[in-house]
């Protein structure tokens, strides 16, 4: 009993940890003053105005959500049928095929965008919306993969057998069986890559040309120790929007699924 | 519709040309881009750049690999960045532990879901939100130095150190090893701990010498990540490490961004390449694809 009690003050030790830096920067979005210490003197909102009305920020969050669907969308299409070939697949192609799908996420981020870096300059391609977009599915490819087999994992063979024994075509067990039981895969795993995508920061430095997402904004300014008051608020914006797909998709994937990054 | 039937009936009895078609996009996206991507970062690290125009000589050289050995400041860069990437995988898998284990063994399955969703947001709460917010706290006019003067100790000097290094990594990747972890630990049937009981064994002895290797891919699983993530970072050292506390993201970041040096740059990346390469072997040999 007495090294239970033991155990429970670890993990509440242990949370607090987790979760004072995420409590302490909402308070600072809330703050009156120009530049972060401790105690908050004073509290105001006219940041959230001023952030709102920058014009820099709002062109840097544009292009974010703009990278982040399109780069979620073509991760729905590749990630799923990746997911699909390698729960048909048998052991050893299957092996070498999982293993490289999921090496965007395993190997350095770093390591990820010099590649991708020294690659754009080996074509002489030119840094764009495009490359950023490029760069980003790589890893969000991954994040949906791993949903979606993992669900085809639990799912029985026997049930798209039993449609073909009915008289259904491929095409018409996947858009009948198939698809209905990945779709919430496919969404938890969707709402996920984009939340990733929106806050990537350490690739797409390599990718961006002259344009600014919204982290590229925020790393900016705060190396530069510049607009810290907007740079509180808009980390404040982004906590709260991604706690939603998240949550979200936590509830998708339900309680016997976990949350596969 | 006839040629739907006829590709099915086709797929159905070549299950690998099935595989092949679905494989298809996904895999050409991934060797055209990623795996040439690697491919190209290989090449260029053998190639040089020309001092007066910058622009790329192709070609086969080691000026850039000997550049890296030749002096003490790279290889003391990359030995502090695989030191505190060590460093940070260590500590989070002692810290991971006791929530793994009280979230399978101890919470009943409502506290636990509470406690599932109270790892998650932060895992996938703002990356940059999360170093600033420790920037912030670990700041001489921070809640860190708040506190301690409140309790009447001198101020603390972490802020801009490798010591902040260390917590603000082991903070940031904590989730991603709590999560394989305790998968595993779920997957130790009851019997067992029941069997080590049986045998006399306290609950001391039998979480090392049955739940601990049971849960050994789990650990690994969670070290890629740790390890790797760390290994991969030049914000956090750029956010909240000192002066001297570079990374070797950080050499190769100002290699592309500041000095346009993309071949050296390519050549310092490849160290990392390499470390995961061994990391990647031994972590498969130890069970952990099975726990990802």
């Amino acid at each position: 009993m007495r090294s239970e009690t033991l155990i429970w003050a670890a993990v509440a030790a242990i949370f607090a940890f987790l979760f004072i830096p995420i409590v302490v920067i909402i308070l600072y979005a809330f703050s009156a003053a120009p530049i972060p210490a401790w105690p908050i003197m004073g509290f105001a909102l006219h940041w959230f105005a001023d952030t709102w009305n920058d014009e820099a920020v709002r062109q840097a969050l544009l292009l974010s959500l703009e990278v982040a669907s399109v780069a979620t969308l073509a991760a729905m299409l590749l990630g799923t049928l990746a997911a699909m070939a390698v729960a048909r697949m048998q052991s050893a192609a299957k092996e070498v095929v999982s293993f490289i799908v999921v090496l965007p996420i395993a190997l350095p981020g770093i390591l990820t965008g010099m590649a991708l870096a020294a690659y754009f300059a080996f074509w002489g391609v030119n840094l764009s919306y495009w490359t950023i977009v490029a760069g980003h599915v790589t890893f969000c490819v991954v994040i949906v993969y791993n949903n979606v087999v993992a669900r085809l994992r639990r799912m029985p063979r026997s049930l798209t057998e039993a449609s073909a024994d009915l008289g259904a075509d491929a095409f018409r067990t996947f858009r009948l069986i198939q698809l209905p039981m990945m779709a919430s895969a496919i969404g938890a795993g969707a709402l996920l890559a984009f939340a990733l995508s929106f806050d990537e920061v350490i690739v797409t430095t390599f990718t961006a040309g002259a344009q600014n997402t919204l982290p590229l904004w925020i790393f900016g300014a705060i190396r530069l120790g510049q607009q810290l008051p907007e740079v509180n608020v808009v980390v404040f914006a982004i906590i709260l929007f991604t706690a939603v797909p998240v949550l979200l998709a936590q509830k998708l994937i339900g309680q016997s699924g976990r949350v596969a990054r | 519709m006839s040629l739907k039937r006829a590709l099915s009936a086709f797929g159905w009895r070549r299950p690998g040309m099935a595989n092949t078609a679905l494989l298809g996009l996904p895999g050409a996206w991934f060797a055209g881009l990623y795996l040439a991507a690697i491919g190209a970062l290989l090449v260029t690290s053998f190639w040089t750049v020309d001092d007066l125009s910058g622009d790329l000589i192709p070609g086969f050289s080691f000026v850039n690999f000997q550049q890296i050995f030749s002096g003490p400041v790279y290889i003391r860069i990359a030995l502090r960045t695989i030191g505190i990437a060590a460093a940070v995988t260590i500590t989070d898998v002692i810290l991971a532990w006791p929530v793994a284990y009280a979230m399978i063994r101890l919470a009943g399955p409502r506290l636990r879901a509470a406690m599932m969703a109270a790892v998650m947001v932060p895992l996938w709460s703002s990356y940059l939100a999360r170093v600033y917010a420790w920037r912030v706290i670990l700041s001489h006019n921070g809640l860190l130095n708040w506190a301690l003067m409140e309790i009447g100790l001198p101020r603390a000097h972490i802020g801009y150190s490798n010591w902040a290094m260390w917590i603000v990594f082991s903070y940031l990747w904590l989730p991603f090893m709590i999560l394989p972890v305790a998968s595993s630990v779920e997957r130790i049937p009851p019997s067992l701990l029941e069997a080590s009981a049986d045998l006399g064994a306290r609950g001391l002895s039998t979480f090392r010498r049955v739940v601990l290797p049971l849960a050994l891919p789990g650990m690994v699983a969670g070290a890629i990540f740790t390890f790797s993530l760390t290994l991969g970072d030049y914000v956090t050292p750029m956010l909240v490490g000192g002066r001297g506390s570079d990374f070797i993201g950080n050499v190769v970041y100002s290699n592309v961004g500041v000095t346009n040096n993309i071949p050296f740059a390519a050549a310092y990346a490849v160290l990392p390449l390499g470390v995961m390469a061994v990391f990647l072997l031994i972590a498969r040999k130890l069970g952990a694809f099975d726990a990802l």
